[in-house]
């Protein structure tokens, strides 16, 4: 069946897969995003205790997301991959080691003899929460900004700048884009607390956690829209499609907009919705703005990888030799690889209707006030 | 690529990722065990309604988080180290290892995240039939994703169901269901589960050995250590069993590795294997001097065990670097010759399909293609570049054997004793029990060391060297970043240690 499909085809399709992971992976860093909310809005020891349960249930979806993302990028574009993770090594080491500290925090924060003491691992959980989605951020940024990379005739990388891969976060366009995801990754993480929690006799937290959303949104919005300018306005990195060859087109990111009417109207969507879900949760007594912002946050994930990529862009644009960036088709795994991961990919529905499933099953029952102090409260994060 | 080798960032990546790697084991064996330890102990608690059983079930569990949470934290690092490290590597077979590296992402560490949540939960939030069902999938993921990562493994060890693209200088997948159902894959991801089945047995008995030398959480000691019995012998049984395997597999594909393991320096018709021995620490390549100060053999078995057939030739190193004309083996010297020219002819096919040169370019490509199969000898500075440390893998292998035996006796009596309901008499059992998973611990990363130190110089086994595999770094980043994993990894293995003494000091809830 799939094994039909041209080599083009199914390079697009694994894009498309590629950057649906990515985006659900924006959409669960609300994880993150509360965990940076952790001192503003937890002000009493069991508000606290309310936020850290009701993410710590959520925190390996979103790093088990990230992990798929690597994975799915090394098996569908190992070009990227080898490029980006061997060539901008520290940027990525940092995430990584941000991600680490975040792994255990949760198991370790409340348990005794946990050696570092409970303010640390609440500090690792902000360090995960902030530096990590900043430099993820900045990393995406480079699709845009490209970075100082060459390849050799063996598609060997050679990065040259020292700061390797550190120097993205020194772009004004990354550093906002990076910026922007942190105050994203916190209006998520508000509206998730909200769905989430029962504040029955905690209405001060419940306002607080509200008015949150709001202030973050605001946050939010210079970042947005210098990102958004930016893309309107900068040189992007365009593809020849017959010789292949790579050179800066002015507006290219713009063109691309308008030349994807759908990723255009994907983009006006996913922001409303975005914005819906926070007046919905700042302004009203609903709490399903979290879906609202969640799928919208996709849908705006989904058009910064398309049009990074699509209508022969290059995705991973290299400052240094235009000639080394690369694309979807030349950076792609082998059409037998690509058709093999097609097939495997037909459980991705399942998977995610079980997660969906569990997920409704598990929070039914908002997390309460005396859940997490009562006789099961040693069990608890 | 062979001008800009830096062997010492090689090293230091190779140490990195030895570091993360056996990080990495001393947690991951444990959630593959004692995930569906907790699950038989759940088993009975819904089968036979009695509470007891859930609270043996809910105590490991925490055990079980605590110990998960780092075994994740170590695992992402690995995934990632092929990038950030090994970027030659990543970008040459990830056409290959990619691939099931995405599977297990998708088929395996969703299950496994998914209702970790519901195992912990949701004992309030779910019906107990339900809850039972995700504590079996969080087994069920957790082993699935080792299959998938082995799978990756078992190829690196013997690569398959791929050709080398010399357009795009890098390996392509052929064959899927070759590269999964490799017999190298299938003993990999057998071996290991089951090992990592023994190890989280042993975690039980020695925990609850404790408890009984103690005189504390009387009960729940003998339950755990009768259901953890059973399953230790069972699955140390099958680790000897499919330990033999491997060691078949070895002997055909990765004949090195089986002449180091075993120290065996010159090939022999009906080769003995070593029970136990002192490997000559001054013994070289090219001497004469005996391989052992101490060696105590067993006849024919090394040939049995690596041809079926007691008197048979198994190779030796020296057989193998310098070949062996009588028994048809080609040495390190001659591979390194046509590797060579592989390489060369490689580059003479891409300059001259650069350059528009239709028939040097064919040609070129018809004498790689005679070649190719050698292609990462062509990278080899010299012959006894291709032998491995024999003294580490000799003695990573025997401990690991004589451990082996030593754990299914000691599930044995174990499982005799719990029977008889006479443990609590048998004091030294019990002290044996208390310290076997530090034991365990060590049979897990000496099987780890012959694996892997034991294919040295091989990131890929005869196609691709770790000194081309490597990424385009400076040794001090590397090593910059080998000291922060180190420091971090260690400040979380003595928190975990922490945290899992405070948790065993206060045993089960309402015991």
């Amino acid at each position: 069946m799939f094994g039909n499909l041209d080599l083009s085809v199914l390079q697009k399709l694994w894009w498309i897969i590629d950057s649906l992971v990515g985006s659900l992976f924006l959409f669960l860093t609300f994880v993150q995003g509360g965990q940076t909310l952790l001192w503003q809005l937890g002000k009493t020891p069991v508000e606290k205790s309310l936020m850290i349960n009701s993410l710590g249930r959520k925190w390996e979806l979103t790093f088990t997301t990230l992990v798929l993302f690597g994975g799915a990028l090394l098996a569908a574009f190992p070009k990227f991959y080898a490029t980006s993770f061997g060539g901008a090594y520290w940027v990525w080491i940092l995430i990584l080691f941000t991600f680490v500290i975040q792994a255990v925090s949760y198991e370790f924060r409340k348990k005794p003899g946990n050696l570092l003491g409970e303010k640390v691992y609440e500090v690792f959980l902000f360090i995960n929460g902030s530096v990590g989605i900043l430099l993820i951020g900045a990393a995406v940024g480079t699709f845009f900004t490209g970075s100082n990379f060459s390849l050799n005739e063996y598609n060997l990388v050679s990065w040259t700048n020292p700061l390797r891969g550190l120097e993205a976060a020194f772009s004004l366009f990354n550093l906002s884009l990076g910026l922007f995801l942190v105050f994203n990754a916190r209006i998520l993480g508000g509206m998730y607390l909200v769905n989430n929690i029962d504040f029955t006799g905690y209405a001060d937290f419940e306002a607080r956690t509200r008015k949150w959303v709001l202030i973050n949104l605001l946050c939010a919005l210079p970042f947005l829209l210098y990102v958004l300018i930016s893309l309107v306005v900068m040189d992007g990195f365009g593809v020849d499609p017959a010789t292949g060859v790579v050179s800066l087109v002015s507006g290219k990111y713009l063109s691309n907009l308008l030349a994807m009417p759908l990723v255009l109207i994907l983009l006006l969507l996913g922001l409303i919705l975005v914005i819906w879900g926070v007046i919905s949760t700042a302004f009203t007594a609903r709490r399903n703005g979290i879906w609202f912002g969640g799928v919208g946050t996709v849908l705006v994930g989904l058009v910064v990888f398309f049009i990074a990529s699509f209508n022969h862009t290059a995705f991973y644009p290299s400052k240094a030799y235009l000639q080394s960036s690369l694309t979807i088709h030349n950076a792609s795994s082998s059409h037998y690889t690509l058709t093999a991961m097609t097939y495997v990919a037909l459980f991705v529905p399942l998977v995610l209707a079980y997660i969906a499933y569990v997920w409704r099953l598990m929070d039914t029952q908002k997390i309460s006030a005396a859940e997490v102090t009562g006789k099961e409260a040693d069990e608890m994060y | 690529m062979v001008e800009q080798m830096d062997l010492t960032m090689v090293n230091w990546a190779r140490a990195q990722f030895a570091m993360t790697a056996m990080y990495h084991w001393v947690f991951v064996p444990l959630t593959l065990g004692l995930s569906f330890l907790i699950a038989f102990y759940e088993s009975i608690y819904v089968k036979t309604g009695n509470e007891q059983w859930k609270r043996i079930a809910k105590f490991w569990m925490t055990l079980f988080g605590i110990n998960f949470a780092i075994g994740v934290a170590t695992g992402i690092i690995l995934e990632f180290e092929f990038g950030t490290n090994w970027s030659n590597y990543s970008w040459m077979v990830g056409d290959i290892f990619g691939a099931p590296l995405a599977v297990e992402g998708i088929v395996a560490f969703f299950l496994e995240a998914t209702f970790f949540a519901v195992m912990f939960f949701g004992w309030e939030r779910v019906s107990k039939k339900f809850h039972l069902f995700s504590t079996w999938m969080v087994a069920v993921g957790s082993n699935l994703s080792a299959l998938w990562i082995l799978v990756a493994n078992g190829w690196m060890q013997f690569p398959t169901g791929m050709i080398f693209n010399p357009d795009t200088a890098r390996f392509e997948m052929q064959n899927f269901w070759a590269v999964l159902f490799s017999p190298v894959a299938i003993s990999k991801f057998t071996h290991t589960t089951s090992s990592g089945f023994l190890y989280a047995s042993l975690f039980v008995i020695t925990i609850s050995s404790w408890y009984l030398l103690k005189g504390k959480h009387v009960q729940m000691a003998r339950k755990s250590i009768l259901v953890a019995a059973v399953f230790g012998l069972l699955s140390s049984g099958y680790v000897v069993f499919t330990g033999d395997e491997a060691a078949y597999n070895d002997a055909h594909r990765q004949p090195m590795k089986l002449a180091a393991f075993e120290g065996l320096w010159e090939g022999q018709k009906g080769a003995g294997l070593v029970a136990a021995g002192i490997a000559n620490p001054s013994k070289q390549l090219n001497d004469d001097k005996p391989p052992f100060l101490f060696e105590i053999r067993i006849p024919g078995m090394l040939s049995l065990m690596a041809n079926r057939t007691p008197g048979s030739f198994v190779p030796g190193i020296k057989d193998l670097v310098y070949g062996n004309e009588a028994e048809n083996i080609k040495g390190v010297e001659e591979k390194m010759r046509r590797g060579k020219l592989a390489v060369e002819q490689l580059a003479l096919y891409k300059k001259a399909k650069r350059e528009g040169a239709t028939p040097t370019a064919e040609s070129a490509l018809a004498r790689f293609d005679q070649n190719k199969a050698y292609l990462g000898f062509g990278y080899l500075q010299s012959p006894e570049e291709a032998v491995p440390p024999v003294s580490t893998v000799f003695y990573a292998f025997h401990i690991m054997v004589i451990l082996g035996g030593f754990f299914l006796l000691l599930f044995l009596l174990f499982l005799v004793f719990a029977l008889k309901n006479s443990l609590a008499q048998q004091k030294w059992l019990l002290f044996l029990g208390a310290i076997s998973v530090f034991l365990g611990f060590m049979a897990g990363q000496c099987g780890w060391i012959v694996a892997e130190v034991g294919r040295q110089p091989w990131a890929i086994q005869n196609l691709l060297p770790v000194s081309v595999a490597r990424s385009n770094l400076t040794a001090g980043a590397v090593q910059t970043t080998f000291f922060m994993f180190l420091t971090i990894f260690t400040i979380l293995l003595v928190a975990e240690i922490g945290i899992m003494l405070r948790q065993i000091k206060i045993g089960p809830e309402g015991e």
